[in-house]
């Protein structure tokens, strides 16, 4: 065999981008190990307790972009306690040491302090990008620190994180004359903005592609910026209640005319059917639209022009849009890969709701379909097999009924059939989370068809512990299982024992699990750490009784560092 | 696994795609009741978290977190809600009072009528600029030119129970809502006086 100069696999590695590709080549050989990891300029961290933040310095000292993610996905759910864990400080702190040149930086649900953004904005001068999606623990201070010292910030977003109001005057810290932002996103934040630092700002920022502004940004504000930037690509909206004169509805829709390039439009807070259709302009070249927070659009309006909408390719919608709103949604938005149809009131009420007509029309127009998530009111199991044969592209098929434990809507049989046919039909599905009545039959579907599978989400589902085992010993690619309200129990959990060192981590919780159990892996697997999460119990009971305990709450994810020392008060590691 | 059970497992993965029903079922049938009370019966003691209902799905207590919502979009929703002073969104078919409150509203020159479904408003300010903006087309000025819709020209007046014209904003909002049968918004000589300063607002 003929082998390459070392320099010459340096380059050829070096073109890889794929995180799985380049962790692939690195455990070919030593010398492929060594060439990657001076190649290397992105690192994606899933799990911010797998590993020390140093470690990945050391091994990566060209790293110029890193992404660490920290507390589970149920977080969001608020199944969570806030105090938790994930602090980005460490991980800061260690790239201010060990990368100075860092360029991008991306969280997510962690916690970040202002004195870790302040630490950011002084150890980071050449930073582009900072992303803090669902983070929470900083205020707006924090940003005006980051602003004022990173000069070279192209993007700044703050997707969905939890920003303690005090004071909108970060946005006068940016650079002066001139910004280079291109991104910048602060719709999560709860307070005022005080418009004219905000119209400055924008209007000393030339590249500005993607402008995301938050609800308290009124409308009259938003006609004024967007007509001094025609050239955005992507918008979120402010109030659509506040500064609604005259003026300011003319105003917007003269500058949506102008918006030849705007592609994504999100936001429509408190938006009515009468005030949305200033949109109508843009409509012809959206490709992603957001209308999740207008609830008080009604389904007419929607329609008519999510209709002209016919290059949409992701579509987020609340389920008063009805089986009939997607009918149309169907015939007029065939290029549609995403689809989200979210749930919108409180109370079901009949006729303000999705079913399973509204999915399989869906299915049967938009044949380019690779994610779904999907509210309904009621499913059956033909729908599914239909929806299975029109779409065996799916990449993403989440189903939340809105009535969990709910049979198939005509015949009572539980869903298994149809999830079958979905796993089986859909053989590139990496992720799936399922609601309804269903048995252990449905596991042994997705442990036999499921082979790309990678998350895989279960609640009030399955008999006995085989459900669980079927998944464990199936989904080879499998890597986050998160499960609630099912009766899987110790043989179950001890079935996987060693599948979760492949797995990035698994989650239950109201199962039927107990400690003993779970001490009795963690003693057999140093490599896992098992975090239990019990109000009433104390861990080092020793006593037959504490060990026969259920266990409310379990985190298993697997690491390189042993257990965290920061686990709060009521998460005992086992 | 032991041999019998492969052999059970064999029958099982009979996966039949044809919708359920049209073959006799091998697998033997779940109760169609909800299956609460067997799951629950596994975990002696633990507290259930939904009542152990024998009737179908009609009428269920609140499940802990379902349907899974996230708290950032929780929080969005409370503050819209909150915001939103008056009824929920009506549905879109029907008029009568436990939906919407429609009303006609007229201008003085205008080809067509419209209709607004009152309980939409917060206010009258929330009122008078959705009039303004409805029906800018036709004050002459088009929707490019600002300059020529001149909101003192005109007076929005309303038709109340006993059929008497009234002007808009004299009343509290509620009571406005409550009385008003259709809207009339007038122009020229005979609004002059009325609208302006003393107009609603």
């Amino acid at each position: 065999m003929v082998y390459f100069p070392e320099e010459v696999v340096g380059h050829i590695l070096g073109l890889l981008t794929s995180h799985s590709d380049r962790n692939s080549a690195s455990l070919v050989c030593r010398a492929w190990y060594q060439i990657e990891r001076f190649s290397r300029r992105s690192v994606f961290v899933c799990n911010c307790y797998a590993v020390h933040p140093e470690r990945v310095h050391v091994r990566f000292p060209c790293l110029r972009s890193l992404a660490v993610k920290g507390k589970p996905r149920f977080a969001d759910f608020d199944l969570e306690p806030v105090a938790w864990g994930a602090p980005a400080e460490p991980w800061v702190d260690a790239c201010a040491r060990g990368c100075p040149g860092l360029e991008e930086l991306r969280l997510k649900r962690m916690v970040v302090t202002d004195e870790c953004l302040k630490l950011l904005a002084c150890s980071f001068p050449n930073l582009k990008s900072l992303v803090l999606v669902g983070c929470e623990g900083f205020s707006t201070d924090g940003l005006a620190a980051v602003a004022a010292s990173c000069r070279f910030i192209k993007e700044l977003d703050l997707q969905e994180s939890f920003v303690e109001d005090r004071g909108s005057h970060w946005l006068k810290c940016f650079p002066k004359p001139s910004t280079l932002l291109e991104s910048l996103n602060f719709s999560c934040l709860t307070g005022e903005v005080n418009s004219h630092a905000l119209e400055k700002l924008v209007a000393r920022s030339p590249n500005l592609k993607s402008l995301r502004l938050n609800r308290a940004v009124p409308l009259d504000v938003l006609a004024r910026i967007l007509s001094r930037t025609p050239r955005l690509v992507d918008l979120c909206t402010g109030s659509f209640l506040r500064g609604t004169n005259a003026d300011a509805y003319i105003g917007l829709f003269n500058a949506f005319q102008h918006c030849n390039m705007l592609k994504r439009l999100s936001g429509f807070w408190d938006a009515t059917s009468l005030f949305v259709q200033v949109i109508n302009p843009v409509c012809k070249n959206l490709t992603c639209l957001n209308l999740s927070n207008a609830p008080m659009v009604r389904s007419a309006y929607l329609i008519e022009f999510i209709h002209q909408c016919k290059k949409l390719q992701h579509l987020w919608v609340l389920d008063s849009i009805g089986d009939k709103g997607l009918e149309t949604v169907a015939s007029s938005c065939i290029e549609l890969q995403e689809l989200r149809v979210f749930h919108g009131n409180a109370d079901v009420r009949e006729g303000i709701a999705v079913t399973e007509e509204g999915l399989v029309a869906i299915s049967a127009g938009c044949r380019k379909l690779k994610s779904v998530v999907y509210y309904c009111q009621r499913m059956t199991n033909a729908a599914l097999v239909t929806v299975a044969n029109n779409c065996p592209q799916f990449k993403s098929f989440r189903l939340c009924i809105l009535d969990p434990e709910s049979a198939d809507a005509v015949t009572g049989q539980p869903l298994d059939e149809g999830f079958g046919a979905i796993v089986h039909s859909c053989k590139g599905l990496r992720w799936l989370s399922m609601s309804g009545l269903l048995t252990d039959t449905v596991f042994l579907y997705i442990g036999m068809y499921a082979e790309r599978l990678e998350t895989l989400s279960v609640a009030f589902a399955g008999d006995t512990d085989d459900g669980m085992i079927y998944v464990l010993n199936g989904c080879k690619n499998l890597k986050k299982l998160v499960i609630r309200d099912s009766p899987f129990g110790d043989s179950a959990l001890l079935a996987g024992m060693h599948k979760y060192e492949a797995m990035r981590s698994l989650w239950m919780s109201s199962c039927n699990v107990t400690l003993g159990v779970c001490k009795a892996l963690a003693a057999n697997m140093p490599s896992l750490t098992v975090e239990v999460m019990n109000e009433t119990l104390s861990i080092d009971e020793v006593d037959e009784d504490a060990n026969n305990a259920k266990v409310e709450k379990l985190f298993i994810y697997r690491t390189i560092v042993g257990p965290r020392g920061d686990a709060p008060e009521f998460i005992s590691i086992c | 696994m032991e041999a019998a059970a492969d052999v059970e497992n064999l029958k099982a993965t009979e996966l039949r795609l044809g919708l359920p029903g049209t073959e006799e079922e091998e697998v033997a049938p779940p109760p169609s009741t909800p299956r609460a009370g067997s799951k629950r019966a596994l975990a002696a003691g633990e507290e259930a978290k939904k009542p152990v209902a024998a009737a179908p799905p009609a009428a269920k207590a609140q499940v802990v977190g379902w349907p899974p919502v996230r708290s950032y979009r929780k929080s969005c929703f409370q503050a819209s809600t909150k915001s939103k002073a008056a009824a929920a969104p009506p549905p879109q078919q029907e008029e009568a009072a436990a939906g919407g409150l429609f009303v006609k509203v007229s201008m003085d020159g205008a080809p067509y009528l419209r209709k607004i479904d009152l309980k939409m408003y917060k206010g009258y300010r929330e009122l008078r600029e959705a009039l303004e903006a409805m029906f800018l087309c036709f004050s002459g000025g088009a929707v490019d030119g600002a300059a020529a819709f001149n909101p003192s020209d005109f007076a929005v007046t309303y038709e109340d129970k006993d059929g008497d014209l009234m002007l808009v904003g004299d009343v509290p909002f509620e009571m406005f809502i409550s009385t008003c049968k259709r809207l009339r918004i007038m122009k020229g000589s005979e609004a002059r006086g009325l609208g302006g300063a003393t107009g609603v607002n």
